[in-house]
């Protein structure tokens, strides 16, 4: 897991972007940036090299699931990391997220722990 | 109202404060609440639609939100602002979500709105009025808070 990424942090909660930078930093990552919704996250990956993304799922106007189709039909993004990081555990919403291309995925609330194994995953197939 | 409708969110509660704001909450003895003013200071209350529909709130003291807000987020807040409302939508937030997915694996599937922050002394608090209100409350070692869940049935 390469910790010099830029990390996208996707959520509409101002806390939950909070504790999810903290958990980042802890976990080593050094930059982190920030969307409170899809859109504004959309704009920061037109202007940002980002590495990696973890997103809320319902979020005013592009949600988290419309974010992840977003980036899977670009061409230049298709393939980057992405964290689904949700309230929304139903096993229906949660094979919605897989058919669409999520990453992997993490039901609220989690550790530190959880985020961390759920990242390791990621990079490490 | 049907216990199994109450449990899931006793359980989502006392996880998702233990998990996010490492504390450690009790729950104690349920009761029918007759009126809408709220037992807390500040209140997040979402509504849940499907199969049946209904609201679940809960209502804090300020000094159990204070205490609960500044574990969350690893800093001292030493009054109710925006950052405490902020963390009180998204606790209720997921606390709802839990308490769905608990109830999905039941059979009963509901959607959530976004839920909404009310705070002030003596707010009230609305739910689906013509139904039973089934309040919780719970104590923490920071002072206590209620959960109140009501359903159309």
């Amino acid at each position: 897991m390469d910790l010099s990424m830029k990390v996208l942090v996707v959520d509409d909660f101002a806390t939950m972007r909070r504790i999810l930078k903290n958990v980042l930093k802890e976990i080593g990552f050094t930059k982190v940036v920030e969307a409170d919704d899809g859109s504004t996250a959309l704009a920061v990956l037109k202007k940002d090299k980002v590495g990696l993304i973890v997103s809320d799922w319902n979020m005013p106007e592009v949600t988290g699931l419309e974010l992840l189709k977003h980036v899977r039909r670009d061409e230049l993004m298709k393939d980057m990391p992405f964290l689904m990081v949700t309230a929304e555990g139903q096993k229906d919403m949660v094979i919605q997220a897989v058919q669409a291309g999520v990453s992997n995925y993490v039901v609220k609330p989690f550790t530190a722990d959880t985020i961390k194994e759920k990242l390791e995953q990621i990079f490490d197939k | 109202m049907d216990a199994k409708f109450i449990d899931p969110f006793i359980s989502a509660t006392l996880n998702v404060l233990e998990t996010m704001a490492f504390t450690k909450a009790e729950a104690g003895k349920p009761y029918l609440k007759k009126d809408q003013i709220a037992s807390g200071d500040v209140s997040g209350v979402i509504g849940l639609t499907g199969e049946v529909s209904g609201t679940f709130s809960v209502s804090y003291t300020e000094k159990s939100i204070l205490a609960i807000v500044s574990n969350m987020l690893g800093e001292e807040i030493r009054e109710i602002n925006e950052e405490i409302k902020d963390a009180v939508g998204e606790i209720t937030n997921m606390i709802a979500g839990q308490a769905r997915q608990e109830l999905d694996q039941l059979g009963r599937s509901l959607q959530a709105a976004i839920p909404t922050v009310i705070m002030g002394k003596n707010h009230t608090v609305t739910h689906v009025t013509a139904y039973p209100i089934i309040a919780i409350p719970f104590s923490t070692s920071n002072g206590g808070f209620t959960i109140e869940v009501c359903f159309e049935q």
